[in-house]
């Protein structure tokens, strides 16, 4: 009933996309789109509302029928292999709902039970913080806890693949934190995982490779550490001093700025930035105790993604 | 299959707990029962051969009861049915169990199984209070009452789904079933005696399944035999209905 998936092919694909593209009378939502999903791989897609993200998800789940492209998931074609492949995915939808008065035991309970294959549901709802609340009615329950339910909902089948949109929005943050951890924990069990997102922080955490929607176009794919390198490869150390400037702190490699304010110093600037102003401050006998670097984010990428696509386009 | 009587057994359990949503429509009938039961009483003048014609040789009550099992039938298949569906896919409930892998077939089948199952005590309930109460007449032939109470149930279970289908939300169902409803409540044979509407009504009337299925009924009921071109008639509004419910079923 449950365990491991059978032995995966390490970078075999789960999901091929080939200009996939569908419209909404003049809307061209989702236009031309091509990437695919390792096995095994936590896939980000990221960008702000509206940009595809949903209907690109929902035409590889089967649930929109695309305009054109090629969509493999699973070697299944969604829009005419359904049925084969509606039992061995999971889908946590970004909208949806469940009958006010059903009990969130029974809904795990009756998913269960449609699907051929499926995990012990007591376990899931103990997984996912529902234990307590398996005898309220849906309609009872609370925006996070919908949310929780709804993506144990998604992983009662033990899909191969789980399609996660919006998992995290409602969640309170000792809940998000919780739910990452969970998702890892599925990947762990062989699972491929498809997140669409609007938290830079999740993505970052989460993902090993992410593709970055705009206005329906995917702008950027990569790994959230090369996305960061690529777009936003600045870093700015900061420490506290008492005493005099450090002219020579300019002179560090990459350094661009300096600034001070009271006792606290920033240099900014980019490559190893914080190995040259160590070793430049101990060179002149001053070793804070307070160093640090503060890497950019995948968010500040992100904005910059945003920009340059904007300025090229 | 196991989805399906899951999925049933779900149903009843949320309709138990909020039953007073769907047994509205249940309520109708027994309504006409009490007013038209008042107001007519069970005794005519035999000696009025108008009267006698009217209804059909046999006291009002008698000559009505079985046409309330039929609006039970309509009371479902019109407002029950359709209401839930169409509440379902507003809500985005059908989309939940569409991407579950549930079938089609498996959705309105455990809908249907509950709104059958609704249909069946209400018609009990109507038939148990006017023999009590009115004393009225049990069925003449069982067999062929049966009988046409499958077809009844068959046909106004398609015509839910249908309108489940078409009907995009559940508002819409209240305009357009509520509509159907009432006027298959007053000319189909529930209401006034079908010899005393006017010509065009009685056109309307015709158009009606539940004129037919009152028909089934009431020969079925009363020892008439069985209504032959009725049960077709009846029939064909149940093929009918269903081609049209799978042709045109959405999720959302
Ligand atoms: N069913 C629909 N009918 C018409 N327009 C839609 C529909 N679904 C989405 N859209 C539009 O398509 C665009 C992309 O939507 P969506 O895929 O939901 O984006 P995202 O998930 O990235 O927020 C949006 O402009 C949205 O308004
Ligand atoms: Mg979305």
């Amino acid at each position: 009933m449950t365990g491991q998936h059978p032995a995966q092919i390490p970078g075999e694909r789960a999901v091929a996309v080939r200009e996939l593209a569908k419209v909404y009378g003049p809307l061209r939502a989702v236009d031309g789109v091509s990437f695919d999903v390792r096995r095994g791989e936590i896939f980000g897609i990221v960008g702000v509302n509206g940009s595809g993200k949903t209907t690109t998800v929902e035409c590889l789940q089967g649930l929109r029928d695309r305009d054109n492209g090629e969509v493999h998931v699973l070697g299944l074609d969604p829009a005419t292999q359904r049925d084969a492949l509606r039992h061995r995915i999971g889908s946590q939808l970004q909208e949806s709902a469940l009958p006010d008065r059903l009990r969130v035991w029974e809904a795990l309970d009756l998913f269960a039970a449609i699907s051929p294959r499926s995990r012990d549901w007591r376990r899931l709802a103990d997984e996912w913080g529902l234990w307590e609340k398996r005898r309220a009615a849906f309609a009872d329950l609370s925006g996070g806890q919908r949310q929780r339910l709804f993506v144990a909902l998604a992983l009662v089948n033990d899909p191969e693949i789980v399609f996660l949109d919006e998992m995290t929005t409602g969640l309170d943050p000792s809940a998000r934190h919780a739910a990452w951890d969970l998702v890892r924990a599925v990947r762990q069990r062989g699972t491929t995982v498809v997140l669409v997102t609007h938290f830079m922080d999740e993505a970052e955490e989460l993902c090993d490779r992410i593709a970055v929607f705009k206005a329906g176009r995917i702008v950027a794919l990569d790994t959230p550490s090369a996305l960061v390198r690529r777009f936003a490869d600045h870093s700015t150390v900061r420490f506290t001093h008492e005493g005099d400037d450090l002219p020579w702190l300019d002179g560090c490699p990459g350094a661009s700025a300096v600034e001070r304010e009271g006792t606290r110093f920033t240099v900014a600037g980019d490559g190893p930035l914080l190995a040259y102003v160590a070793s430049a401050l101990v060179a002149h006998g001053i070793a804070p105790l307070d160093l640090r670097v503060e890497r950019p984010t995948l968010e500040q990428a992100f904005l910059r993604i945003s920009e340059v696509e904007a300025t090229t386009r | 299959m196991r989805g399906v009587r899951k999925l049933a057994w779900v149903e009843v359990k949320l309709f138990i707990r909020e039953p007073l949503a769907l047994v509205f429509a249940f309520a109708f009938p027994f309504f006409m029962l009490f007013i038209l039961a008042g107001v007519f009483g069970n005794d005519i003048d035999s000696t009025d051969p108008e009267s006698v014609e009217v209804w059909r040789g046999v006291g009002p009550s008698d000559y009505y009861v079985s046409t309330y099992v039929g609006l039970v039938m309509a009371s479902a298949g019109l407002i029950t049915l359709p209401l839930r569906l169409a509440g379902y896919r507003e809500a985005g409930v059908l989309r939940r169990y569409r991407a579950a892998g549930v079938s089609v077939p498996v959705v309105l089948g455990a809908q249907v199984l509950v709104c059958i199952g609704m249909a069946v005590v209400a018609a009990t309930g109507i038939v148990v209070t006017s023999t009590l109460l009115y004393g009225t007449v049990l069925p003449a032939n069982w067999a062929l009452v049966l009988l046409a109470m499958g077809a009844g149930l068959l046909t106004f279970a398609s015509i839910g789904v249908f309108l489940g289908a078409v009907l995009p939300t559940a508002r819409a169902v209240q305009g357009a079933g509520l509509a159907l409803f009432f006027v298959m409540m007053m000319i189909s044979g529930s209401g006034p005696p079908r010899d005393v509407l006017t010509d065009s009504m009685r056109l309307v009337s015709d158009m009606m399944p539940l004129t037919h299925l009152n028909l089934l009924l009431q020969d079925a009921w009363l020892g008439f035999g069985w209504a032959m071109d009725q049960a077709l008639i009846t029939l064909a509004f149940a093929v009918g209905a269903a081609l049209l419910a799978v042709r045109f079923f959405r999720w959302e």
